[in-house]
């Protein structure tokens, strides 16, 4: 009888938590002489990298020659393995459940905290940070999103983003309009846009991720927080259920197409590549806009709105602190390579050969004044980051945050592009049930 | 005296097995009817093994979890989670507090998905089957077109309905509203409550053909003299199936519909490739909630404790429909 996978998956995943007493973890020892404060000559690490670029295979191009560099350098051989976003997180959790993970590994910088409390990561304290440089080498802003407040960081920043409001130039210069700086403008100006099935904006209403990342920004500039001060979710504070309801409006108030309600591969980015769209709310999107057909001189980019004109403080947060950060495994048998492999991977060189490929910007301040960084985009979404970009929250239950509310928002989009009208009632019903299942901290 | 006497056991053993005193090792005297009888458990032992392996220790390491407050922050060692004693499912069958209504709220989904899904998948099946015992021109292609669908790996399966179902370039609205006119707008599939229908339309078309295969088998058993005679008795079509068909398949239909029901109502595959990790509330069927609680909630505490009371809930609907359908068999026989 086939009964209960999902029991025997579960519990496959405890299982493994037998061994995981008994092995240890990291690669093989090449030639048994690697431990800690050995010699790493010789030493093989496995590293697992996100995936930034087109495919896994654009990845691999681009981390290859890295790593046979690192290897001349220092003779530590780096076995890559490119892991899809949908993966990721599940394999560092059956990695943390065995204890047979990499040695060193990308993590998404919001899952800093959530993976930081299941104790699976180095932490970064001072002789860490003296072994690869120093802490001050980081941006402040990427250093904050590396774990939770009070705690060394779980893992040093590699690659930085932010979000920036993209616009379509002609469409724009067509309706004599000039980029929004408030979001009554941005309501303006995009019901103005709207037209002959061309729409103001475009949204990722089926993206968990990006409906978080948005109902995080709008909320501080509501004056609301996801979580109180001891880490307990207030999802259905007043400033939440209005952020939420401002992005839902989106489709509700017909400003952007209801099929977006059921993007969540990236087709916002098409839409307005392909000029369906006059606006979106992207973090570093040029590399794939122009993969997309549209030049780089047909777009601009500039600072998410706030409610009111030149808002600052958290009134005047437009994007939440965006990145890929890169962590040590804690049992890693391989400590010393691992140290040195994160300090070739964020010197100076590296960090502007890294992101120039990614189109991302460069945690590390000294690689910022590169040229690659200086183009109109990248310096707002640069200057953004430094001014006006916020952590979200550092709490551990941070991965079920964006799940939970994440898909609050999409069942709520999915309400606006079938016509019910969305109320702030209705918003809070749907958030408190987002609350409900969040699990105690 | 005893330094002389010649040892006893040596030879004895030696004796047994045949072969000269003291050159081989001892064997334990194992009478021939014993060895008879333990072959078949003997030849059983590998696949006991392996089903302790796979299923039997996962099962009760899930059952022990189910009791523990395991959360990400235990989840390096498991064993150091704290007992919960039953306060993972205490808070499972709350069905006033939001975890225990959302868990209910899946369950009548999935109730719902699986009672749809299996008879629409029956009736089908047995009406291809019917019709496919007749032979015509161009049957066995027609027989291998059907079970093309169970065929078909899954995943690359139903990632071609979500295609079809997209709102705005897919198939289903193309034929729905722009080539038949059959409605005003383009309606969602994958969002909203159509999401639920799309779920039970692509669970039909995956599950029928296994009723189909099934049930053709099951036809060719019943011997073609019944059909002669009932017709020349002036039984029609209708009433053959109803008084022959029928009741000749009833042993095939009871393991099949049981097979059907247990498939469907755990099925993962298919709403997770349409929907994702979060599915809309309309299709959250039971399967993607508990992975939801265990791998994205992290708490495998209160997942195993779900999926504790949904194994307990498929046993008692295995056994009473067990026992439902031998009573039945048993009158029948009687």
């Amino acid at each position: 009888m086939r009964t209960n996978r999902l029991l025997a998956a579960t519990a496959l995943v405890a299982a493994l938590g037998l061994a995981a007493t008994a092995c240890g973890g990291g690669s093989d020892d090449s030639d048994g002489s690697s431990k800690n404060g050995g010699s790493t000559k010789g030493v093989t690490l496995t590293y697992w990298a996100s995936n930034q670029g087109a495919s896994l295979d654009v990845d691999k191009q681009v981390l290859t020659p890295e790593l046979k560099k690192f290897q001349q350098q220092t003779g530590i051989t780096v076995k890559l393995e490119v892991i899809g976003w949908a993966d990721l997180l599940n394999r560092i959790l059956a990695a943390t459940t065995s204890g047979q993970g990499p040695d060193v590994l990308n993590i998404g910088n919001t899952w800093s905290a959530s993976l930081q409390a299941t104790g699976a990561l180095l932490p970064w304290d001072s002789s860490n940070f003296s072994a690869i440089g120093g802490k001050d080498r980081f941006s402040a802003a990427s250093i904050a999103a590396a774990g939770a407040a009070g705690k060394d960081p779980a893992a040093v920043p590699l690659y930085s983003m932010g979000y920036g409001l993209y616009y379509n130039k002609k469409m724009f210069a067509d309706a004599g309009l000039q980029p929004p700086t408030t979001w009554d403008e941005l309501n303006a100006d995009a019901k103005k846009l709207t037209t002959g099935g061309h729409y103001g904006i475009a949204v990722e209403g089926s993206n968990l991720q990006e409906n978080v990342h948005s109902a995080f920004v709008l909320a501080k500039q509501h004056g609301a927080d996801w979580f109180d001060a001891s880490g307990k979710p207030t999802f259905t504070s007043a400033g939440d259920v209005a952020a939420v309801k401002q992005y839902v409006d989106f489709i509700a108030d017909g400003v952007a197409d209801k099929g977006n309600a059921e993007y969540a591969q990236n087709q916002t980015i098409t839409d307005f590549a392909t000029g369906k769209a006059a606006m979106m709310m992207w973090q570093t999107a040029s590399s794939t806009i122009l993969t997309h057909g549209m030049k780089s001189g047909d777009y601009g980019v500039v600072p998410v709105p706030t409610l009111t004109a030149g808002a600052t403080g958290a009134t005047g947060v437009t994007s939440m602190v965006a990145g890929i950060n890169l962590s040590v495994f804690q049992n890693t048998k391989h400590k010393d390579a691992a140290l040195q492999f994160v300090k070739f991977m964020t010197s100076t060189p590296e960090q502007k050969i890294l992101n120039k490929a990614y189109g991302s910007i460069p945690p590390v301040t000294e690689a910022q004044s590169d040229p690659a960084f200086q183009t109109p985009d990248l310096k707002t979404i640069g200057g953004v980051l430094q001014k006006s970009a916020a952590p979200l929250p550092q709490v551990t239950n941070e991965a079920q945050f964006e799940t939970t509310v994440g898909t609050a928002i999409k069942d709520l989009f999915a309400d606006a592009a079938n016509g019910k009208s969305i109320t702030d009632s209705l918003v809070k019903s749907e958030l408190e049930k987002a609350q409900s299942q969040m699990p105690a901290s | 005296m005893a330094a002389t006497a010649p040892p006893r056991s040596a030879p004895e053993a030696g004796s047994d097995s045949g072969k000269p005193a003291g050159r081989g090792r001892l064997r334990p005297r194992i009478p021939a009817r014993l060895r008879q009888l333990s072959l078949p458990y003997l030849l059983l032992l590998p696949a006991l093994a392996l089903e302790l392996l796979i299923h039997i220790v996962p099962m009760i390491v899930g059952i022990v979890i189910s009791f523990k407050g395991l959360t990400l922050f235990f989840i390096r060692n498991w064993k150091s989670a704290p007992w919960t004693g039953f306060d993972n499912y205490k808070v499972a069958v709350k069905i006033h507090q939001p975890i225990g209504q959302a868990l209910l709220h899946s369950f009548w989904v999935t109730i719902a998905f699986t009672v749809l899904s299996v008879a629409f998948s029956w009736l089908i099946g047995t009406a291809a089957a019917i019709l496919m015992q007749d032979t015509f021109r161009g049957r066995a292609v027609l027989r291998a077109i059907f079970l093309v669908p169970y065929a078909l790996p899954v995943y690359a399966a139903v990632i071609t309905w979500t295609f079809m179902f997209q709102q705005e370039t897919g198939l289903v609205n193309h034929v729905l509203h722009d080539q038949l006119h059959l409605t005003s707008d383009k309606p969602f599939w994958l969002i909203g409550g159509n999401s639920f229908w799309a779920l039970v339309i692509v669970s039909v078309w995956k599950s029928w053909p296994f009723a189909f295969l099934a049930l053709m088998a099951g036809l060719q058993n019943i011997p073609r003299e019944l059909y002669e005679a009932a017709a020349m008795d002036g039984a029609g079509v209708w009433q053959q199936i109803r008084k022959i068909t029928l009741p000749s398949l009833r042993p095939v239909n009871q393991v099949l519909v049981l097979v059907l029901f247990l498939w469907t109502f755990n099925d993962f595959n298919t709403p997770y490739v349409m929907f994702g990790q979060a599915a809309p509330h309309q299709a959250d069927l039971i399967s993607i909630h508990i992975y939801q609680s265990s791998f994205i909630t992290w708490n495998f505490g209160s997942g195993s404790a779900m999926s504790v009371l949904l194994l307990l809930f498929l046993l008692l609907v295995t056994a009473v429909y067990l026992l439902l359908t031998s009573r039945k068999r048993g009158d029948a026989d009687a």
